[in-house]
């Protein structure tokens, strides 16, 4: 059927072809979008190749460079001619490489750009060696010798071998050492604070008798005593891990020697195979989801943000939920239905369009700075000047988040209620039984999906959020975990890591952002994920529950 | 079975049923009370934010006041007449110098001796003249009768005996006790100024026969004892031809201000040669004005100039297009009226205090070109003193009384014309919107402009909707009417996912993805624009020339599924000729040519950046509702429509888009709303820097990027505090009453569908 342009237009159909257009642009936006995400964020964990290559440089100097191809982006030849480079009249555009190169310790960078054209005798040979740093980035190089005590044990052939025994050793004295720093001086730490604040406290009251200053002094002694048989073994594990030494040499035949303390992982990708590679990813992986960041957040784990934003969230529901049953069953059941209802209604459920920063505003300036302020002068005044809950915190962060997430509770439960057909009321009344029965019986348990959905909602919103989590205790960096072995144990005054503002912290805030960007990538994976599944999971049951009263209408 | 010979009886009033009953309802009351209380107070909680945000953003705007705790007879009236006086930080001790060369320190509260100074002078020579350094080093000059001057510093120390606090005055000599020698003939200092800064002193008077003298000093530290000595350097003052009147020295030592006896104020810049050292003379208001008082205000830029006409103005020095400075006024303040008296400067911010001989005392803001308060002292003012936190103020009237008042003037800066118009600060050309609400010195002029801020937003705002609203409309008509159900199942949701997508990610993917992605293809993002919707009309034309065996293959509304590739190839198309067109249009770079060519000022982070990154996040929120409005059209009005031989198209523009408008528009207001208050793309999307300007290819910063990024830092209490809550104050009603609006024209909209 051949139709005519003029026809074509005049019957509407361009439009109607733009409609679509729309639809399968902003289809394109969201799956091209989760494309990006997820395609950057896991792929960082992948042990690429590493290359060895000749490189011409601008002024003629030829040089070898080891590194991992990061991308690959074409720029015009104006610009390199512009930047010095002679480049061809006849060639518009070019190809320019993203190497990343590691050695920070020796280069000064990271990355280089380097134009394809300028490379050569591109090889990579097996026997390069990687090594993940505690400090300065990625070495890239290869392997001359290990050392212990000042003396060569291994090199050639036998290096690569006694490194790996070797770096196992260190590994576990590190996390030994790791162990006691963190969890045994920790806690002792913790109970020397405790100590203080019970003398201030003592002090303020003027309850301080000898005899209590004694006990006091006591156990600080005890724990000092503690302290110091555990520095003695610290010292001991430091002396027998600093015994361990590798020699490396970089591409530019510069010799460095790296304590295998400072190494967290040692490896030859060019000689791994797929399986290799893909144990080794999963080992990754895992590692990135349970450890701690390194390097200012750049390298590492995330697990304190997944942490944090987890007991934030579960803290965050459990005040949420009954208040905003509460209000929805109270709106819904027992309140007047009349314009002031209604008017109620529609204000509640405007406030979930406003901004959340509002939000964030109004608990720094009304719990931290009004309520959390005058917590501390009632029941921490030992502690001041140095706020207790007068500063951002776990508590505050989670109340302020329920509060915003207070109308998606109430209105997700209200159109639960509101699917509940009055027959079922009826009947229950009818049968003799009184509202409160009606209620707990019959009504909460009907519209328990649609609670459990508007749960799942405030909890999808809470965990993205991070505008008003500024305001309020999120930190880029907490020194310990918000819930530990030391007493109270769950820490509300705490300040605490979030997915989202790490997110945003080691994009903008962090030195090094290059080098970091991955590990942002991977971090946004992890929350979409969890945000996308949290979402539609809510959705089938809303969906499920639909189907239910749908049967019961009938 | 036989029957039983006994009856069951149902009994139900036993006692346990009666308690079991009585329980229940019990209970009942119990839910039903718990409930209401909670349900209320869960709502009144809501209401706080509200309330909250408006308790704090009311001191702003509440008027200044003043009250007046003592009068007591001026502290030992045998040491001479009061020539100047002040006060300790915390208001709790004063002092007064008198013209005998006495310092009489007494307790504010009652007037009683606290120590009592006599300073280092020659007998019989009087104090001729005084002049206050910068306020915070606490430091003063007082000219003499035998043509020195003295540099004196008011001191108190402070201790804590049996956990009592002690305040012990004392006068300090910073540069000795002898004074220096000003005028070598001798003849008294009439009128005298004194310039402090980091490393130098300058101390300019006039003499009795209307000589101006000038010493500068240079301080050098002994590396040896630490002990600061004076450097002597030669100024040389020229004589004026008219007799001067005041003088005043800027502490950054380039320029002297001299007012005159017939009411000119002469300006010398000791930088210029000495033919040149007369900058300018300007007249102050018309030819019978005289200059009653001339006083720096904090900070050393401006000078405040009270006439007789009762007037106060500032002014300051204006570099013009010549890099020339100029004395320009700035603005003329109500006038306090009758004759001027006394005035002070409050010593933190940019506001200061004139009295006149009726006993009225005006509290001026000059940035904010406002009085704050008038006060009435009831008698002729002859000398004021301000404390240092501007909360307490000593006045001693002519009749030899002092009156000592308690003032509360928080927030004095603020007015309506400094939150929203054009202020002429300090050191600009001229007046601007200009926000900037700290800066690292202590006597730095706070600009709170919200204009710049609210325009940001609005112009975030517009760029978003610019993107959405096009797409979000046209996908949601397509979805709502022409999609086939079992697609739109699958597309409703996920757009709808967008929604839940944490904007933090989409800042990071806009700030540190797009933006520099943008920058590389420029030309290629806007061929996008161009080619795609070719691209989308020819699939579509061709489409409908195909056999229609072929076009049978594709269920009706399964449109976007087919256009998805010719989409991912026009945007791939696009961008692969990004370096083509750059060489062929843009000399190789388009960014160059838009700065040099075009004249376009270029951010890496734009809103063109923020308009794509925001719009992506308000397309959802514009679909979903308008999806909604549009599918909730009662479906026999479209039938009839139809069935009346319209096509598809004109079914759509003629009946569907007129009845769910309002539907559409409710969508429209909602992502509005959402565009203005979302903050993390703004944060991360954009420069943050606060100018005006409408160019796309600039960065802005909103209200809600301000307040995230300046509300940690901001001071409990303080005016920027509160103007940060102003700001969120301002962000919640605005998207409240957008969305409340929106809400209503759809409830209108649902009832309008039922009746239909």
């Amino acid at each position: 059927m051949r139709v005519s342009v003029k026809k074509w237009f005049k019957n509407g159909d361009p439009w109607v072809w733009f409609n679509a257009g729309a639809v399968a642009i902003s289809m394109v936006m969201v799956f091209g979008l989760l494309w990006l995400i997820a395609s950057r964020g896991l792929v960082h964990f992948w042990a690429h190749d590493v290359m060895q290559a000749e490189v011409t440089a601008k002024n003629g100097d030829r040089y070898t460079i080891i590194g991992e191809l990061v991308e690959t982006v074409e720029v015009s030849a104006d610009q390199l001619r512009d930047a010095g480079y002679s480049i061809p009249e006849d060639l518009e555009h070019l190809d320019r490489n993203l190497m990343k190169i590691g050695n920070r310790d020796i280069s000064g960078t990271d990355f280089r750009w380097i134009l394809a054209r300028d490379f050569s005798n591109i090889t990579y040979p097996e026997d390069i060696i990687v090594m993940e740093r505690r400090e300065w980035g990625n070495f890239y190089g290869y392997l001359n010798e290990v050392i212990e005590n000042d003396q060569v044990v291994a090199e050639g052939d036998q290096a690569w071998p006694a490194l790996q025994e070797r770096l196992d050793r260190a590994l576990d004295i590190y996390s030994q050492i790791h162990d006691i720093e963190k969890s045994d001086i920790g806690s002792i730490n913790a109970g020397i604070e405790r100590l203080r604040l019970q003398q201030r406290k003592l002090e303020l009251e003027d309850r301080l008798t000898s005899q209590a200053l004694a006990d006091i002094e006591a156990e600080r002694a005890a724990l000092n005593a503690e302290y110091d048989g555990l520095q003695g073994r610290l010292i001991e594990l430091y002396g027998l891990i600093n015994r361990d030494k590798v020699r490396v040499q970089s591409m530019d035949g510069t010799q460095i020697t790296v304590d295998l303390a400072k190494i967290v992982h040692a490896f030859q990708p060019n000689a791994m195979s797929i399986g290799d590679k893909i144990v080794f990813y999963i080992a990754k992986l895992y590692e990135f989801i349970s450890d701690e960041p390194r390097e200012a957040n750049t390298e590492g784990g995330i697990f304190p943000a997944i942490f944090g934003t987890v007991l934030m969230v579960i803290i965050m529901s459990i005040i949420v939920t009954p208040f905003g049953v509460i209000a929805a069953v109270y709106l819904r059941e027992y309140a007047h239905q009349g314009t002031m209802t209604r008017i109620i209604r529609i204000a509640v459920n405007n406030l979930a369009g406003v901004p959340s920063i509002v939000y964030g505003v109004f608990g720094l300036g009304f719990f931290i700075y009004f309520v959390g302020s005058g917590v501390d002068k009632a029941f921490f005044p030992e502690a001041l000047p140095s706020p207790t809950f007068g500063t951002g915190g776990l508590l505050w962060a989670s109340i302020t988040l329920a509060i915003l997430t207070l109308p998606v509770v109430i209105v997700a439960t209200e159109e639960g209620l509101s699917r509940i057909p009055r027959s079922i009321r009826e009947g229950s009344l009818a049968l003799g039984a009184t509202k409160a029965e009606t209620l707990w019986r019959v009504i909460l348990p009907m519209a328990s999906p649609a609670m459990m959905t508007g749960v799942i909602l405030a909890i999808a919103r809470a965990a993205g959020e991070v505008a008003p989590l500024m305001l309020v205790g999120v930190v880029k960096l907490a020194p310990s975990l918000p819930l530990d072995g030391n007493y109270p144990y769950l820490h509300l005054d705490q300040k605490f890591m979030h997915l989202g503002f790490h997110i945003y912290d080691v994009g903008f805030q962090s030195p090094n952002v290059e080098a970091a960007r991955p590990l942002v990538y991977a971090t946004s994976f992890l929350l979409v994920a969890v945000i996308a599944l949290l979402n539609l999971s809510a959705v089938a049951i809303r969906n499920r529950l639909r189907e239910k009263y749908k049967a019961l209408e009938m | 079975m036989s029957e039983s010979p006994t009856q069951p009886t149902l009994d139900f009033n036993t006692p346990k049923l009666v308690r079991h009953r009585k329980n229940r309802k019990l209970k009942d009351k119990l839910a039903s009370v718990s409930i209401g209380a909670g349900g209320i107070s869960v709502i009144v909680a809501i209401t706080l934010i509200f309330f909250y945000l408006l308790y704090e953003v009311a001191p702003l705007f509440t008027s200044a006041e003043a009250e007046r705790v003592a009068t007591y007879d001026v502290p030992e009236q045998a040491a001479g007449s009061t020539i100047f006086s002040g006060t300790e930080e915390q208001g709790e001790k004063a002092f007064r110098v008198t013209d005998q060369g006495e310092v009489v320190f007494f307790n504010t509260i009652d007037g009683s001796i606290d120590n009592l100074v006599s300073l280092p002078i020659p007998e019989g020579v009087e104090v001729s003249s005084v002049a206050n350094a910068d306020p915070a080093s606490r430091k003063f000059v007082l000219g003499l009768s035998d043509g020195s001057a003295l540099v004196l510093q008011h001191s108190y120390k402070i201790t804590y005996p049996n956990d009592q606090r002690k305040i012990e005055p004392f006068i300090e000599y910073p540069f000795g006790e002898e004074a220096m020698q000003l005028a070598e003939n001798g003849e008294p200092l009439k009128e005298i100024s004194i310039a402090l800064s980091d490393g130098a002193l300058m101390v300019v008077a006039v003499t009795e026969s209307n000589a101006l003298v000038a010493k500068q000093f240079e301080q050098e530290e002994d590396f040896l004892s630490g002990e600061i000595r004076l450097v002597p350097e030669e100024v040389d003052l020229p004589q004026l031809d008219v007799a001067p009147k005041f003088i005043i020295a800027e502490p950054a030592m380039r320029f002297v201000f001299v007012g005159t006896n017939d009411g000119h104020i002469q300006v010398l810049d000791l930088n210029a040669k000495r033919e040149n050292i007369v900058n300018g003379t300007i007249k102050v208001g018309d030819e019978n004005t005289l200059i009653d008082d001339m006083t720096l205000l904090l900070g050393g830029a401006s000078i405040l100039v009270s006439d007789s006409q009762g007037s106060t103005s500032q002014w300051f020095m204006v570099r013009d297009e010549n890099n020339k400075y100029r004395l320009e006024n700035i603005r003329t303040f109500e006038a306090v009226g009758g004759k001027i008296a006394a005035a002070d400067i409050e010593q933190r911010r940019k506001g200061f205090l004139i009295a006149n001989t009726e006993g009225t005392i005006k509290f001026y803001n000059s940035t904010a070109h406002s009085t704050a308060l008038t006060i009435s002292a009831d008698a002729a003012v002859k000398n004021l003193a301000i404390a240092p936190r501007a909360n307490k103020l000593l006045v001693e009237t002519t009749d030899g009384k002092m009156q000592w008042w308690l003032v509360d003037n928080e927030h004095p800066e603020i007015s309506f014309s400094a939150l929203w118009g054009k202020v002429w600060y300090e050191g600009y050309e001229e007046p601007d919107y200009i926000w900037q609400s700290s800066a690292a010195n202590n006597d730095f002029e706070p600009k709170y402009s919200l204009s710049p801020l609210a325009f940001g937003t609005l112009k975030a705002a517009f760029y978003a909707m610019l993107v959405a609203t096009p797409l979000a409309i046209c996908g949601a008509l397509y979805t709502a009417y022409f999609m086939s159900p079992g697609l739109r199942r699958k597309v409703k949701p996920s757009i709808e996912l967008m929604e839940a997508l944490p904007t933090v990610i989409l800042g990071f993917l806009a700030g540190l993805f797009f933006a520099p992605f943008m920058e590389e293809n420029l030309p290629g993002v806007f061929a996008v624009l161009i080619i795609t919707p070719i691209f989308i009309l020819l699939f579509g034309f061709i489409w409908s020339n195909l056999p229609s065996n072929i076009r049978r293959l594709v269920p009706d509304g399964w449109d976007p599924v087919l256009l998805i590739p010719v989409i991912i190839f026009g945007g791939w198309l696009a961008m692969a000729l990004s370096p083509t067109l750059e060489v062929a249009f843009f000399n190789g770079d388009m960014r160059l040519w838009l700065t040099n060519e075009a004249g376009i000022d270029f951010d890496q982070r734009n809103a063109l950046v923020v308009g794509a990154a925001m719009g992506f996040a308000v397309i959802p929120t514009i679909f979903s509702i308008t999806e909604d409005a549009v599918f909730s059209v009662p479906k026999h009005l479209t039938q009839g429509s139809l069935a009346l031989g319209a096509t598809q198209w004109q079914t759509m523009t003629r009946v569907i888009l007129p009845t769910a408008s309002p539907g559409i528009f409710s969508a429209v207001m909602i992502g509005m709303g959402r565009a203005v208050g979302e903050t993390m793309i703004v944060l991360m999307a954009t420069g943050n820097t606060p100018i005006m300007d409408i160019n796309i290819f600039e960065g802005m910063r909103t209200l809600s990027a301000n307040i995230a990024v300046e509300m940690p830092e901001s001071e409990v209490g303080s005016t920027h505090y509160r103007i940060l809550f102003l700001a969120a104050f301002v962000l919640f009603l605005f998207t409240f009453v957008v969305n409340t609006f929106a809400e209503f024209v759809r409830q209108r909209l649902r009832n309008k569908y039922s009746v239909i």
